[in-house]
Order: C-alpha cells, then sequence, then structure tokens
C-alpha cells in the first residue's frame, strides 16, 4: 500500500514540476468552456442544468485523455526509468496502480476547477445539484475508462505518439460501440447476443444516463470494469514485455 | 550470494545470454568485462530481475529473483545502463522518492540521503532538476540512489561512463570503501577499471562466459607476461645479441621499443648483465607484468570473428 502511495506522489508531483499539468488544466478549462457556451446553447436553452456542459465531455476526453496516457508507460520506456522503477521493491500491480491513480486524480482536479460554471447556474436558476454530482461522477468515472485503456496501451510501446493514437482509436471505438456506424459492421453477421454486448460496451450510452444524473449502479459497475479490466491488461502486458525484451 | 544458474536469454532467434552460470560471494567485487553487446547488460537485467531469463534462474542471498523477487530486490543497490533518472525531479526530490521506495521512513531517509549525498559529493546540485545536470552528475545521482539503502548487493552497469578521470578516481574509491562486506558487480569496457576496483574479472563475448579469474590472472595470461622491454640506440643489434641468450625467447621491436620474450626464468638478470657486458646505452627499461587489453583480444577476438 505504502510502496502504491510513494509512485502516486511522484507520478502526481511530476505532472506539476512540469509544463504538462498547467498546459493540460488551460486547454481542459478553454475547451469545456468552448463546448459549453458555443455548441451546447448553455444561455439559449433557458435551462439551469449542465447537460450542455456534460454532454461533450466524451468527445474532450477522447483526445484530451490519450494526451495523458500516452506517457504513462511509453515515457518511462523512452527514459529508462521504467528499469529503476520496476527493479525498487514494489510489485508491478501497485506500480501501474499507482501510476493510473495519479492520472486520474489530475484529470479529477481539472474536473474540479470546472467549478464556476456549477456557480453560473446556481446563480442563474435553481438546479438539481444532486444529479449535477452525479454526473461530475460519472464523468470522472468515463475519464478513468479510457485513462485505463490509455495506459494499458502506453505499455505497449516506447512512442509516445503511437501510444495516443491507438488510445485515441480504441476509446473511439469504446465510444461509438452502441452506434449504428459500429453495430452495422456486425449485423450482417454476428449473433444477436454479441452485438448486444457490443452495444452494451458503449461509453456514450452508459454516460447517456449519467450525464442526466440517473446514477445506476450498473452505469457505475460498468465503468469500475473497465478500469479494472485494462489495468489487469496493463499488468499482464508489464510482465510480458519483461519475458520477451 | 549471488547465483546465477544456467542462465539465457534469447531475442527470437538471437542468444544474448547463453547458459552463464557462476557465483559471486561476499567480499568480491566481480568485474565483468566483454565487447559491447556482449551480454554484460542483460546478465545485469536479469540478475536484477528486470528481465526474466528465457531459461535458468537467479538467486540473490538465497531469495529466487522470480519467485521471490521483492525480498531479493531489496537487498540490491541497481545502477541501471546509462544511469537513468526522473529528468524533471531535483536531486534531493529524487532521493527522497527512492529512499521512500526503498522503505526508508523519517531520520533514517534523511540519514540515508545524506549519506549517499555527501559520498558522491551532490550537495552542490541539490535542488537542480536533474535534467539540467551534467553527464557525470547524472551519472552520480544514479550511484546515490544505488547505494541509499545501504545494500548488501550491488549491480553497477558502467558505474564510471561519463564521468572526468578524477571523479573516475572517486567512484573507483567509493567502490572500493564498500567492498568489504558487500557483492558489487560491475560492468566496464575499461580494462584499468578492472584492475584498479575488481578482485575478479569475468570475461563475456557472445554471451559466454570465456574467462574467469583474478584481474592479476588474467593479465599474467599475456605474452607480455614477465617480458623485459628496453630503449636504446642500436636496437636491432642489440635484438640479435640478446635473441642469443639462453633465457630469451624471442626478440621484437616496434615504436623503437625492442622487447624481449621469456623462455625460461631470470631473464630480466639475463638482460641487465648484456646491458653491462655490451656498455649499451639504455634509456628505458622495464620488466612487464602483462597487458589486459592484449589478453581481452586475444579472449575475445576470435569469438567476435565466429
Amino acid at each position: 500500500m505504502s510502496a502504491l502511495r510513494t509512485v502516486l506522489q511522484r507520478e502526481l508531483t511530476g505532472y506539476f514540476a512540469t509544463p504538462v499539468a498547467w498546459v493540460f488544466i488551460v486547454i481542459f478549462l478553454v475547451m469545456t468552456a468552448v463546448f459549453t457556451f458555443y455548441l451546447g446553447g448553455f444561455y439559449t436553452r433557458g435551462i439551469a442544468d449542465l447537460e450542455p456542459f456534460f454532454r461533450f465531455h466524451p468527445w474532450l476526453y477522447l483526445f484530451l485523455v490519450p494526451a495523458i496516457s500516452m506517457r504513462l508507460w511509453a515515457e518511462e520506456r523512452r527514459s529508462g526509468t521504467i528499469e529503476l522503477l520496476l527493479t525498487l521493491p514494489l510489485t508491478v500491480t501497485q506500480a501501474v496502480l499507482g501510476k493510473y491513480l495519479a492520472a486520474w486524480l489530475f484529470l479529477g482536479l481539472c474536473l474540479l476547477l470546472t467549478f464556476p460554471i456549477w456557480l453560473t447556474v446556481n446563480y442563474l436558476g435553481d438546479p438539481d445539484n444532486g444529479a449535477i454530482l452525479a454526473a461530475y461522477l460519472g464523468s470522472w468515472l468515463m475519464a478513468g475508462g479510457m485513462l485505463a485503456i490509455g495506459s494499458c496501451l502506453s505499455a505497449l510501446t516506447r512512442n509516445q505518439v503511437v501510444a495516443f493514437i491507438l488510445s485515441v482509436v480504441v476509446c473511439f471505438l469504446f465510444l461509438l460501440s452502441g452506434l449504428p456506424m459500429v453495430l452495422d459492421l456486425f449485423s450482417a453477421w454476428a449473433p444477436q447476443l454479441l452485438i448486444d454486448a457490443i452495444a452494451g460496451l458503449s461509453f456514450l450510452a452508459h454516460f447517456a444516463d449519467i450525464s442526466r444524473g440517473v446514477l445506476d449502479l450498473r452505469d457505475l459497475v460498468y465503468f469500475l470494469l473497465v478500469i479494472g479490466f485494462w489495468l489487469a491488461a496493463n499488468v499482464v502486458v508489464l510482465n510480458m514485455k519483461k519475458g520477451e525484451a | 550470494m549471488i547465483e546465477a544458474i544456467s542462465l539465457s536469454k534469447h531475442y527470437g532467434a538471437f542468444t544474448a545470454v547463453d547458459d552463464l552460470s557462476f557465483q559471486v560471494d561476499a567480499g568480491q567485487v566481480l568485474g565483468f568485462l566483454g565487447p559491447n553487446g556482449a551480454g554484460k547488460s542483460t546478465t545485469m537485467k536479469m540478475l536484477t530481475g528486470f528481465l526474466s531469463p528465457s531459461a535458468g534462474s537467479a538467486r540473490i542471498l538465497g531469495h529466487d529473483m522470480q519467485r521471490d523477487a521483492l525480498a531479493a530486490r531489496r537487498r540490491i543497490g541497481y545502477l541501471p545502463e546509462g544511469a537513468p533518472s526522473y529528468g524533471e525531479m531535483t536531486v534531493q526530490g529524487f532521493l527522497a522518492f527512492v529512499a521512500q521506495a526503498r522503505e526508508l521512513r523519517g531520520s533514517a531517509a534523511r540519514q540515508a540521503c545524506a549519506a549517499a549525498i555527501e559520498r558522491l559529493q551532490l550537495g552542490s546540485v541539490l535542488q537542480q532538476p536533474i535534467e539540467t545536470l551534467s553527464k557525470g552528475f547524472k551519472r552520480r545521482v544514479g550511484l546515490a540512489q544505488a547505494i541509499l539503502h545501504d545494500p548488501a548487493v550491488l549491480i553497477l552497469d558502467e558505474p564510471t561512463d561519463g564521468l572526468d578521470p578524477n571523479q573516475k578516481h572517486e567512484v573507483r574509491r567509493l567502490i572500493q570503501a564498500m567492498a568489504a562486506d558487500k557483492i558489487i558487480v560491475i560492468s566496464t569496457h575499461i580494462l584499468e577499471e578492472v584492475e584498479a576496483v575488481c578482485n575478479r574479472a569475468m570475461i563475456i563475448a557472445r554471451g559466454r562466459l570465456l574467462a574467469d579469474d583474478t584481474p592479476q590472472g588474467l593479465i599474467a595470461r599475456s605474452r607480455y607476461h614477465n617480458a623485459v622491454t628496453l630503449r636504446l640506440e642500436g636496437a636491432e643489434a642489440a635484438a640479435s645479441q640478446l635473441s642469443e641468450l639462453p633465457q630469451v625467447a624471442r626478440a621484437e621491436i616496434s615504436d623503437g621499443l625492442l622487447t624481449v620474450f621469456p623462455a625460461a626464468e631470470g631473464l630480466f638478470e639475463a638482460v641487465s648483465d648484456a646491458i653491462g657486458k655490451h656498455g649499451w646505452a639504455v634509456q628505458e627499461l622495464k620488466l612487464e607484468a602483462g597487458r589486459f587489453d592484449e589478453v581481452f583480444r586475444r579472449i575475445t577476438a576470435g569469438e567476435e570473428a565466429a
């Protein structure tokens, strides 16, 4: 446990020791504002809720989360520090969780820094703050899911650009797996059960309920399972790399 | 004790380390020598558990590196190839992180950091990000994190690479000072370093062990061992006259230096007598211990050609 915290602390301070954290926070906040006010029509809708704010989070995360996750392991491998890290008395699982949680907490911090929009909507009207809290939680969980995907894929390569592109593609598939665009690929030949299963993997479908403020246990479990699966895969990838390279 | 038991590492069809077995005991400073790509670093990566061997196993103080990795790693200090460290961290922050990861807390951690900083003279750069430091300082930061927890086993991949002669000297003194109660394995391609700090040397090429001896033992394998080298006017004439002596196997001249190789004991005395007898004006006279680079080339040459 303490080894995990050691890794987590180092990672988190690492973000703020470089311009990465500051650049990311600024871009994240600017982008959320652009999406909410220009594309979401926050004012013109005349409804006091944050639906226009949360609606674009999946698309924002699609590019911003891989930008954080791409360096998680690829950078360690390129600089050789992975050799230092993995010969310290800690397990691969502790290292994976420590690095992942640091990145996830950082994304959580970025989300928290959007609080002015919450203040604004409360100033303008009387929104359902419970629903807003649920939506924030759901948004953070979805970011966590994409982050776990990105972390695993980052362990496959020493090249951050490759890690970024792979992550965007896989996250995109997960986002859209409920839409006809992806399902049509399968509907011609796959059994209905498989098609339902693929549709059930969709980030968008699970996020849609949450963003309206409906926190269903199934959605919660879904995101936690996604995170667990990809982090376990991350550990497997790192152990396999020990054997081959 | 470190035990390598039939360690092998294959990358596809390429064999990086081929059935390597050896033991290192406390008090030994083992130097891994070999041409680039000989498998030195790969062997060290397997000893520290960063790579798993394709076959065989490594044991550190009785802990199997595959089954009991954490216990083994606690006892090891490791300087990986190229001395990697987190560039954005300050020296102080980095050492504090390693101390914490090494399960040192509070005053124990502070003392360990202070001792390592002192030993590697890092006091002047503590607050600087590591990426802004010179190559020599980076190497010393890597060494500092390796010795931080006073490990029983030190595995150092090219500890003096990139250091200036003074820093090399300091690091060698540091290794010698720690040698008495530790097991130390270093890899290097600087032959004089092996002579200076190691009491055992292993020559590896193409992943195979070619020689395992003391540095003195290896030097004694040189054809120059106990040869006598002279600098004098009229070397050719002297060479033919010295060749007559029963103690002389043969005489060679290169770069104005005359070297006579021994056929029997007492070569130096015989040569001295000859100098006195013929009244040669000798500017330089030396008894050779042997030449490490010549031994190294001879042992590894056949391998590289193969």
